[in-house]
């Protein structure tokens, strides 16, 4: 089935599922900015991890016929060091022209903190000052819920934000409530430990309106599978869902947002 | 939609065998040495939710297992997460 993987960090996936997604349908990846499971050294590393996103990364999946996107930030995780946060985030400039660049992403909070909320406010002004779309991560686990009331609160501050542009991720049961309430779109992560299973996802899909969600792997280098999507796609068939349902979860969701973005493109 | 009867059929297995795991996580946990946490003190905390009346269990218990203070951290002191609050 034809799918679009909105939030997948490909630097850290294998060759072979470039292949495997191709196979299952996938057209089209879109690759947040995000931690390399390490703190980096310097913030120059962080400009090679740009030239990656925005560069060979594309080209990696272009061999299996998939265009690739990027999103472009420095990640809550080492945003607590606001210094360092901001010598990283003054080279994204350097690449935002770049032409496969969505937007500003995938910033927001991890523990919580002052540092990281400040951050993440400096991000979305930086997203408004480039008229950019905007992807936000929520936090971990027990986190989560105060992380999201947080975010969601912070974004109230900046009046000229086109709700529309904005999709803040991995919401469960206990947070796609706030974000669908407060105008913004809403991304379900499938995990196999954390965040949304299979059967969770399509349970909050039949409990609530789906015109601003969307699902998506994250698949990384942690517990996770680039295949979810087209797995929750089947399970929603098995579920008895409707092909056009299905369709529109995968597919015409994801896009309807994405084409938001001037450089997103579907040829 | 599928009904009640095609739901089980479709997922009862699984879910009796997330359940017996979880029995025998408890066991196993009694079964060794040394001190538990908080952590297994929020899961038995929240397994009476299991058998509330509700439509929203799932939500309740995550729920159960988050932060609910409100004001940011004043720092960071590690950079993962326990997967229940700390106390």
């Amino acid at each position: 089935m034809d799918y679009i993987e909105p939030h997948a960090h490909m630097v850290s996936r294998s060759t072979d599922d470039y292949e495997k997604m191709a196979l299952a349908g996938c057209r089209a990846i879109c690759e947040p900015a995000f931690w390399a499971g390490f703190d980096r050294s310097s913030p120059e590393g962080f400009r090679d991890y740009y030239r990656q996103l925005t560069d060979y990364e594309p080209k990696r999946a272009a061999k299996f016929g998939i265009p690739h996107f990027c999103w472009l930030c420095i990640n809550p995780k080492e945003a607590e060091d606001a210094g360092f946060a901001r010598e990283v985030m003054a080279l994204i400039p350097d690449f935002i022209d770049s032409p496969t660049v969505l937007g500003i992403g995938e910033i927001g909070l991890n523990k919580n903190t002052r540092n990281e909320l400040a951050i993440f406010e400096e991000h979305v002004q930086l997203a408004l000052d480039h008229d950019l779309a905007i992807l936000i991560h929520t936090p971990h686990l027990e986190d989560k819920l105060k992380g999201t009331r947080l975010t969601i609160d912070a974004l109230a501050n900046f009046p000229k934000l086109d709700r529309n542009r904005v999709i803040i991720d991995h919401v469960e049961e206990h947070t796609v409530d706030l974000v669908l309430d407060a105008g913004y779109w809403a991304g379900m992560t499938l995990y196999p430990e954390s965040k949304c299973t299979l059967s969770r996802a399509v349970d909050i899909l039949e409990t609530h309106e789906g015109d601003r969600l969307w699902l998506n792997s994250a698949c990384d280098w942690g517990v996770s599978d680039p295949l979810a999507v087209v797995k929750c796609g089947l399970e929603m068939r098995k579920r008895k869902h409707a092909d056009e349902a299905i369709h529109r979860i995968l597919f015409d969701n994801p896009k309807r947002f994405l084409s938001q973005c001037p450089n997103f493109r579907l040829d | 939609m599928p009904s009640k009867q095609e739901l089980l059929d479709l997922q009862f297995i699984g879910a009796r065998c997330q359940l017996i795991d979880l029995a025998a996580f408890l066991d196993r946990v009694d079964r060794h040495e040394g001190k538990s946490d908080f952590r297994l003190d929020a899961l038995k905390k929240a397994l009476p939710l299991l058998l509330e009346d509700r439509p929203d269990r799932a939500r309740a218990v995550l729920e159960a297992f988050s932060d609910h203070s409100a004001e940011p951290a004043a720092k960071a002191t590690i950079q993962g997460a326990f997967g229940a609050p700390t106390p």
